[in-house]
């Protein structure tokens, strides 16, 4: 699904170079459950970035489901994350001024879906994410768990390749960590491709697989035994 | 362009709008205003000019008052300060020799420049009143408003009638109430004419107003012994002759007639009328044109308001952007999102201007309406202006929008997302 090779990635802070990603080579399967880890200034966000399409490498190449990814024009990476990603945030960043339904419908709408189409699916989707009677809460409303979960369903609502979630459980106390947990686990029971990056080492044992970054490369990867969360909700 | 139809696009605009109830109210303001300005000062230009129509519109505005003074050069053997006194031939001869000339209108008139004005008696009533002798001519330089009977005709100077049209002032004074004036006599100077009309005070007399009497200038003549003398004229161009010309060619005429120095200023007085009322004219003018300079100006201002207040919601936006772009928002649609909202807001802020502007010039209208000598009718705003408004604000508001969607597609998703 996802395949990265010799990717390098600097920035330029005034006369200082900072090299952040020093030739990862990263190669993830349909249906895996990839967590990165990596203390701060390791490189995670960038490379998430990168994969997010938010961000563009320097060197290296990195192919998504066939299509290799170089010198997008802005519309073009628009489709593309359309298309192919859903993305989870730490801070959620849901629309403040739009219901959990409108949220999640949000993708859609670029996708260009008709309006009647575009509500009953995310109605299906906040259904799936247990917030059906939520649907026309305003995000001010909802607590945290609950607008991660609305955040998932935007993610879902466009059904792309992979998700993509930066810290999703960074705003969470332990309990609502694990809740959202248990549905990237359900979603990815379904054959759904997740990638999170995560500091916390509990987090990364519920997926399947840790790479380590450490300095630009990446330090360890990992196949590791899942830690289902519902043990602890 | 499909998008500015499309339902989905306009919940999202008024799905913004509605978010910011107070800023959309404040940036709406400055455009409302603007466009409100433009509406006012349009439309009570207008008022004025028609006011200004309507004043002079029974009046040949085209036309001169011409009458006879002093020399003030000595000339063909005649001394300074010597009195001319234009006489009646020579308003044939300037109606049939000066180009341009539409009609001459001569006047006698006592109690104005020279003498006391007469002594009007009815009965026991009596009062000193203007009298003028003219013909019908005269009505076509200021149109009397006649409110009982009739004005002057050819048939009362041919036969050099005794009868005479009154103001409206004298019937009041010298009539009782209920008494109709029509076919009663009076005496003026001691000599008994039949009153054949009552007119009404117009608002632009010069001389007239509406206590003065009318006689034909054939029983003038006789009465007063005036001979061929006339106590001044009326020279009426055709309306697109120019006056001073005429007015030139007038002069040199008499001049020539009268042995008078073809330098001599003193000689003819002249009040031009065509003159004084091009400059009104070019007033009136000046001042729509004023109102459209400061109209578009204030729309501009009110333009510029909408974009900066616009650019301030982007960057407090940057966030929301930033979201929208990483949900898969193309930045075409970011920007024809942020355009749509400052023409939409823009227009809004305008056709609410137009219809306050219009209820604010109608209320103006009926407050002014009973002023009589005031020069302000049916202030109005012409379509293709409101069109041109309206116009100029889509533009403008497209223009200004488009820096604030710059703004807002350079924003980069990863930027936006990372601020927190």
């Amino acid at each position: 699904m996802i395949q990265i090779k010799e990717l390098h990635k600097s920035y330029r802070m005034g006369s200082n170079h900072l090299h952040v990603l020093k030739g990862i080579n990263l190669d993830i399967k349909e249906g895996e459950f990839v967590s990165i880890m990596g203390s701060s200034g390791s490189g995670k966000s960038t490379l998430l970035n990168i994969i997010g399409m938010l961000d563009e490498a320097e060197k290296g190449s990195y192919i998504l489901d066939d299509v290799p990814i170089k010198n997008l024009s802005e519309k073009k990476a628009a489709i593309y994350r359309n298309k192919f990603l859903g993305f989870i945030f730490q801070s959620f960043n849901l629309i403040n001024y739009k219901n959990a339904a409108e949220n999640v419908a949000l993708p859609l709408y670029y996708q260009g879906v008709p309006r009647k189409i575009r509500k009953e699916k995310s109605l299906y989707y906040l259904e799936k994410v247990g917030l059906a009677d939520w649907a026309h809460h305003l995000p001010s409303e909802l607590s945290g768990g609950q607008k991660q979960r609305v955040a998932i369903a935007r993610a879902l609502a466009s059904e792309p390749k992979v998700l993509l979630a930066d810290e999703p459980t960074g705003a969470l106390d332990t309990k609502t960590s694990y809740e959202v947990m248990d549905f990237l686990q359900g979603i990815n029971d379904e054959g759904k491709t997740i990638l999170v990056v995560t500091h916390e080492p509990d987090i990364a044992d519920m997926t399947k697989r840790i790479v380590m970054l450490k300095d630009g490369v990446i330090e360890e990867d990992k196949v590791v035994e899942q830690v289902r969360a519902s043990q602890y909700v | 362009m499909k998008f500015i139809f499309t339902r989905d696009t306009w919940q999202e605009i008024f799905g913004t709008i509605r978010k910011n109830k107070l800023r959309t109210a404040i940036t709406v303001i400055g455009v409302f205003w603007g466009i409100l300005l433009f509406i006012g000062l349009q439309g009570a230009a207008k008022g004025v000019e028609n006011g200004f129509d309507m004043a002079f519109k029974d009046m040949a505005t085209n036309s001169i008052f011409l009458w006879g003074q002093q020399t003030g050069i000595p000339y063909a053997g005649y001394n300074r300060n010597r009195s001319v006194r234009i006489e009646l031939s020579d308003t044939y001869r300037i109606a049939n020799q000066v180009e341009g000339v539409q009609f001459v209108a001569p006047r006698n008139a006592k109690g104005i420049f020279d003498g006391a004005p007469p002594l009007v008696v009815n009965k026991l009533k009596s009062g000193n009143y203007k009298v003028f002798g003219d013909y019908p001519v005269i009505d076509k330089v200021s149109k009397k408003k006649i409110r009982k009977g009739r004005f002057l005709n050819q048939k009362d100077i041919d036969e050099k009638r005794k009868i005479c049209v009154i103001g409206e002032r004298i019937q009041k004074e010298l009539f009782e109430k209920d008494e109709d004036p029509i076919g009663q006599y009076i005496k003026i100077s001691n000599i008994y004419f039949q009153v054949v009309g009552v007119y009404k005070k117009n608002n632009t007399d010069f001389f007239e107003g509406d206590n003065s009497v009318f006689i034909p200038f054939t029983t003038f003549k006789r009465v007063f012994n005036t001979g061929n003398r006339i106590g001044w004229m009326v020279i009426a161009g055709y309306p697109d002759e120019d006056i001073v010309a005429i007015e030139e060619k007038t002069k040199t005429l008499l001049k020539r007639r009268y042995d008078v120095h073809p330098d001599d200023e003193r000689a003819f007085g002249a009040a031009n009328l065509g003159e004084m009322f091009g400059k009104i004219t070019g007033f009136v003018k000046g001042l729509k044109f004023t109102a459209l300079i400061v109209g578009i100006a204030t729309i501009l201002a009110g333009v510029i308001a909408i974009g900066n207040i616009l650019l301030i919601t982007v960057k407090e936006r940057t966030k929301e952007i930033g979201i929208r772009r990483a949900l898969g928002a193309k930045p075409g649609e970011i920007r024809g999102q942020i355009i749509l909202e400052s023409v939409f807001l823009t227009l809004v802020a305008g056709i609410f201007g137009i219809t306050i502007g219009g209820l604010l010039l109608s209320t103006l209208n009926g407050w002014t309406q009973s002023l009589e000598d005031f020069p302000f009718v049916n202030p109005t705003v012409s379509l293709e202006y409101i069109g041109m408004a309206l116009g100029l604000m889509v533009v403008l508001g497209t223009l200004i929008g488009l820096i604030p969607a710059q703004r807002a597609v350079n924003v980069r998703p990863i930027e936006a997302l990372r601020e927190e």
